[in-house]
């Protein structure tokens, strides 16, 4: 490993913040020494309980986190927050907000919040999420809070890194529920409804009910439904109790932290060998050619594909034992 | 190499005036420039400017001020960066800055002040062609 990234490995785990921030940006970016870098931060991750959050735009998220990162850290706990905000697909910026909502806990120093752009790379934010997470631990934080808007399929990965999720719902949105994206709600371990001080809170308390009557299945706890308010505090105490006791109990939940193992090497590996055919495809030339044969319907994609990975032994062997 | 670095700016207000609208603007264009935009919003102390700003490790931290009190505020969030071996952030003030405190402030460390009604374009040109830590930023094209 680099001598500069080793270096700002052990700053980051004296407890160095600027040390911490540099490790993070060189892992999202994937720069030179990434790899080394979670590679040497592994053994000292695992023991950070790491809550998700997510919901509709501007259903408080970033609000209500503030609120728990406030009780939590009055506990004693130290915290990390990730705030994840969309990448414009146009012009590959993005514009952060969390932050705004995140006032009185941003002069706690000992509270490290990032706020992380999707960025757009295709399956690629849970792993960056993940990472971001696992540096987190590693430097020490005991308990790591993500916030993710549930727009899409990518933001509702991301919150799946986390060993608890909770899912913020708002009184007042149309058909209530009907504005979270369906994949959210089955991965839900508990319902917010904010903005209770709003009125109409207990519709959608009942909503949730009702959806959760329909789907719940044999064996999956039913997941509890807590009214919160930012503006009267209401609920707020209650809840952060709950995130305390589900933090304590949380070792015994091995076989959730085995689906995230197997999800995340696949992932990688997938990653890897998709890197790898496609290097080694593009340094021949061979697949301008296939694209040239498919556009001129000399060739159908599907047989081409099957033959551009004719070239590696290891496929081509897989093939002659099927047949 | 499988790089995917971004441009990160700190849009930030310290001080007590309430005028957001100059500092949105910048906030939006710089995001529509293709940079990673942290906004913080209003009346932010130089503590907490400085603290976002380490943690977030941005290239870029651009203050806004209209209240007339730039030269005691960008003092202290430059002696803050520097107390935390950030001084290589680059620093950009906007705003209602009056000519002759210019000298001062780039005395001080502010690397270019660009007044109200600025073009964006400006501003990000200046960005790229200022970064010490970064390479050029390509237009971004994501890769198949
Ligand atoms: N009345 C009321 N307003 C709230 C409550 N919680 C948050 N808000 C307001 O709702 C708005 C959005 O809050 P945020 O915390 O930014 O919501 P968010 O879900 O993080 O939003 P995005 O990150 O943009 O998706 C702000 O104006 C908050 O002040 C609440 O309990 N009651
Ligand atoms: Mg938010």
């Amino acid at each position: 490993m680099q001598r500069e990234v080793s270096e700002m490995i052990d700053a980051m785990k004296r407890g160095d913040t600027r040390a911490l921030a540099r490790t993070i940006t060189l892992v999202e970016n994937r720069s030179p020494g990434w790899k080394e870098a979670m590679q040497a931060i592994y053994g000292d991750t695992g023991s950070a309980c790491v809550f998700g959050i997510t919901g509709s735009p501007g259903a408080g998220k970033s609000t209500l986190t503030n609120e728990i990162a406030l009780r939590l850290h009055d506990q004693g706990y130290s915290l990390g927050i990730i705030a994840v905000d969309p990448s414009s697909p146009f012009s590959g910026g993005a514009l952060l907000g969390d932050r705004l909502r995140m006032r009185n806990i941003c002069m706690k120093t000992d509270i490290f919040i990032r706020s992380m752009a999707t960025r757009g790379v295709l399956g690629g934010l849970c792993q960056a999420a993940r990472d971001v997470v696992r540096i987190l631990d590693a430097a020490g934080k005991d308990i790591i809070l993500i916030e993710t808007v549930g727009a899409g399929q990518d933001e509702i990965d991301v919150v799946r890194v986390s060993n608890f999720v909770m899912v913020v719902c708002i009184p007042g949105q149309g058909d209530g529920i009907q504005a979270i994206k369906a994949g959210i709600m089955e991965i839900a371990d508990l319902f917010i409804v904010n903005k209770a001080d709003l009125g109409g809170a207990d519709e959608i308390v009942a909503d949730i009910n009702g959806m959760l009557d329909l789907c719940t299945h044999n064996g999956i706890p039913r997941p509890p439904i807590m009214k919160t308010s930012t503006e009267t505090k209401e609920g707020l105490d209650a809840l952060v109790e709950n995130l305390i006791a589900y933090a304590r109990e949380r070792k015994a939940a091995t076989e959730v932290n085995r689906n995230h193992v197997k999800e995340e090497i696949l992932s990688l590996l997938e990653r890897e060998v998709f890197h790898f055919v496609r290097e080694e495809l593009s340094g021949n030339g061979r697949f301008e050619e296939a694209v040239e044969q498919v556009l001129s319907h000399r060739a159908d994609p599907y047989s081409t594909v099957e033959e551009l990975l004719g070239s590696f032994p290891l496929y081509r062997g897989m093939k002659t034992r099927e047949k | 190499m499988n790089e995917n670095r971004k441009i990160r700016v700190l849009i930030s207000k310290p001080g007590l005036d309430g005028h957001e609208r100059g500092a949105m603007v910048v906030a939006y264009g710089l995001r529509d420039e293709g940079f990673e935009v942290i906004y913080t919003g209003l009346r932010q102390t130089p503590e907490q400017i400085v603290n976002a700003a380490i943690q977030e490790d941005v290239d870029v931290l651009g203050l806004s001020i209209l209240s007339g009190a730039h030269l005691g505020l960008t003092r202290k969030v430059i002696d803050g960066l520097g107390a935390q071996q950030a001084d290589d952030i680059l620093v950009l003030l906007g705003g209602i800055i009056p000519e002759e405190d210019i000298p001062a402030l780039k005395e001080m460390g502010v690397d270019e002040i660009f007044t109200a009604g600025t073009p964006i374009k400006d501003i990000s040109d200046f960005i790229r062609s200022h970064l010490p830590r970064s390479p050029e930023q390509e237009p971004v094209i994501e890769k198949p």
